[in-house]
């Protein structure tokens, strides 16, 4: 039970965590770089999951995958099937969800960056794509690493949002802090203890990797070529 | 890309005419109106802080777009108002080696210089950066990072990586400042080596005037955004005009001054010294009267007596007691008050036979063509 529950959290974790690399990098350095004017607003948007309750944040993405929707309706057509009570749904609530904490991250450690040196770049000829994996990512990797282990821990410590829209089916969206609410509920104390351990170990192990990680000087622990 | 050598430089010219404004929230606005054109070598770029030397470089460079103008190198336009044209920084071939330098910390030596060679196959790259890192004579630190060498060995560095790519245009935003005199020459000197094999427009920016002798083919003097003066070293310094070029041409004396009286006759005018009762005999000139002038007079050209002097066809002599005596390396720097306070500069010799020392009573005398009027541009 506590290993079919801890493979689906960490394949949940891995996904979303993939995800949100690909998808907070560009919006990071947008959000670093970008001299639009409405940029605040979509800070804002993404900043929102930090503050909302994920009953909220939940029941908004159930109902935008659900039949009723023209979201839920494309995809059933697609795959035959609706994404509520499935871990691809899981997927899409636990990516926004964890959003921010992979892009605020990104973001600062990019606006970080010099801009002088991005002049620079340019100045030798480098076109904005080359400036970003020259110079902005490789200065900016502390935050990157940050970004990408906060949101692979905020994923598997999540409870609200998976419970509203996985629902608690064993082996398809039952993640582990799902089951330990299953087993308080069951009033199974002792098998509660021993999953809640589990999770509190593996959260505070992923955090000592990354605080001791950062602890050291950027260019000396990834020796990029 | 590479033209050669014997290519005239005509064909290197850049010419600039632009205008930009910075509305500012205090009412006042700065504006940068410029035109000119520059050819193969030194082209010292003067002015003091705030006089938009920077700005006109990010212009050329295309880090700031002008309100309306036209940049070219050669007959490739760069910029153009009228036809909407721009060409981004990193296609424009402009060398600029930015004032904070701006090496990239996490790449060695050798990676920052091959940084701009990026459509070079690998061995072409290592032989142009060996060649550079060798003519500007850093080959030994090819492994190094920035963070690991000196700051005259970064500037080497930040103008190799320039250079490497043969840029079209160089441009330099006060590059040297931090170096001693001794290292500045030295790297000028690598730097002009260079240029005799490549011929093209250097533009370097300074408001320090020693590196306008030392280095400039020509000057353009930049004042409150405008182009004060222009040409050889020679002929901008001679006839100053303006404040800029007086500081640049070297007046350590510069004093506001009203019209007091012109004389046709004698072709003088009397002038009194704002802020004090001290009258002197300047030039004649045909400059406004109604508005302030300014004389300016090198600390040189000051003769300092002992005794009341006679007999003499300076028209200015003035009485004032020495207030300081300074000497830096072999010049004494002597601050007399006459009312107003002058600078006058004289051997340590002249010292000794003088026993100048503050409080002595002096004379000072100087021609009325050694008061050179200026007045402001703006």
């Amino acid at each position: 039970m506590i290993i079919q529950a801890l493979t689906l959290t960490l394949r949940l974790a891995v996904v979303v965590s993939a995800i949100l690399l690909a998808v907070g990098l560009p919006l990071a350095y947008w959000l670093a770089f970008s001299r639009q004017r409405w940029k605040f607003f979509i800070e804002a948007f993404v900043s929102l999951p930090i503050v909302l309750p994920p009953t909220v944040l939940g029941f908004y993405v159930l109902v935008a995958i659900g039949p009723l929707s023209p979201f839920g309706r494309w995809y059933q057509s697609l795959t035959g099937h609706s994404l509520a009570f499935t871990f691809e749904g899981l997927v899409v609530g636990s990516v926004l969800y964890s959003l921010p904490f992979a892009v605020q991250p990104m973001a600062v450690s990019f606006s970080s960056v010099d801009r002088k040196l991005l002049d620079a770049s340019a100045l030798l000829g480098a076109s904005p794509w080359r400036t970003f994996w020259r110079v902005v990512l490789p200065l900016g990797l502390p935050g990157v690493l940050t970004g990408f282990v906060l949101s692979f821990a905020h994923t598997l410590g999540e409870f609200g949002v998976v419970l509203m829209i996985g629902g608690n089916i064993p082996g398809a969206t039952q993640t582990v802090s799902v089951l330990i609410y299953d087993q308080v509920q069951a009033l199974d104390y002792a098998a509660a203890n021993r999953t809640a351990l589990l999770l509190l170990a593996l959260c505070f192990a992923l955090l000592t990797i990354l605080y001791g990680l950062r602890r050291r000087s950027a260019w000396n622990v990834w020796g990029w070529k | 890309m590479e033209m050669s050598a014997s290519t005239p430089t005509l064909d290197r010219q850049l010419s600039v005419r632009l205008r930009k404004s910075f509305p500012s929230s205090g009412g006042a606005s700065f504006t940068l109106e410029v035109s000119f054109a520059v050819s193969a070598g030194f082209t010292i770029l003067f002015g003091a802080s705030g006089a938009g030397k920077t700005l006109l470089l990010d212009c050329i460079a295309g880090l700031q777009t002008p309100d309306e103008g036209e940049i070219a190198i050669a007959k490739t336009v760069l910029f153009d108002s009228q036809s909407r044209r721009s060409v981004p920084p990193n296609r424009r071939s402009v060398g600029y080696l930015l004032q904070s330098l701006a090496l990239f910390p996490h790449m060695t030596v050798a990676q920052n210089v091959e940084y701009g060679l990026a459509a070079l196959k690998n061995s072409q790259r290592e032989a142009r950066c060996g060649e550079v890192l060798e003519s500007f004579r850093i080959a030994a630190l090819a492994q190094r990072r920035p963070g690991e060498i000196s700051g005259g060995e970064q500037q080497r560095v930040a103008l190799a990586r320039a250079l490497v790519t043969r840029p079209h245009v160089l441009l330099l935003d006060e590059p040297l400042t931090a170096l001693d005199a001794a290292t500045k020459a030295r790297i000028v000197d690598d730097l002009r080596a260079w240029n005799k094999r490549h011929q093209i427009p250097i533009l370097y920016v300074t408001h320090d005037r020693e590196e306008v002798f030392a280095f400039a083919d020509n000057v353009i003097v930049l004042e409150a955004g405008q182009v004060a003066a222009q040409g050889p070293p020679h002929n901008v310094l001679n006839r100053p005009q303006s404040e800029s070029v007086a500081q640049l041409a070297g007046f350590e004396n510069i004093f506001e001054c009203a019209v007091h009286d012109s004389h046709p006759e004698q072709g003088t005018m009397t002038c009194r010294i704002s802020g004090s009762a001290l009258q002197i005999e300047v030039p004649l000139t045909r400059l406004d009267a109604a508005r302030p002038l300014h004389v300016g007079i090198r600390a040189g050209d000051i003769l300092l007596a002992s005794v009341a002097p006679q007999g003499l066809s300076a028209r200015n002599v003035l009485y004032g007691s020495i207030s300081s005596v300074e000497q830096r390396d072999i010049t004494v720097i002597a601050k007399v008050n006459c009312g107003a306070e002058f600078e006058v500069h004289l051997t340590p010799g002249a010292r000794q036979s003088l026993h100048l020392e503050p409080g002595a009573k002096v004379w000072l005398v100087v021609k009325t063509y050694s008061c050179h009027v200026l007045q402001n541009g703006g």
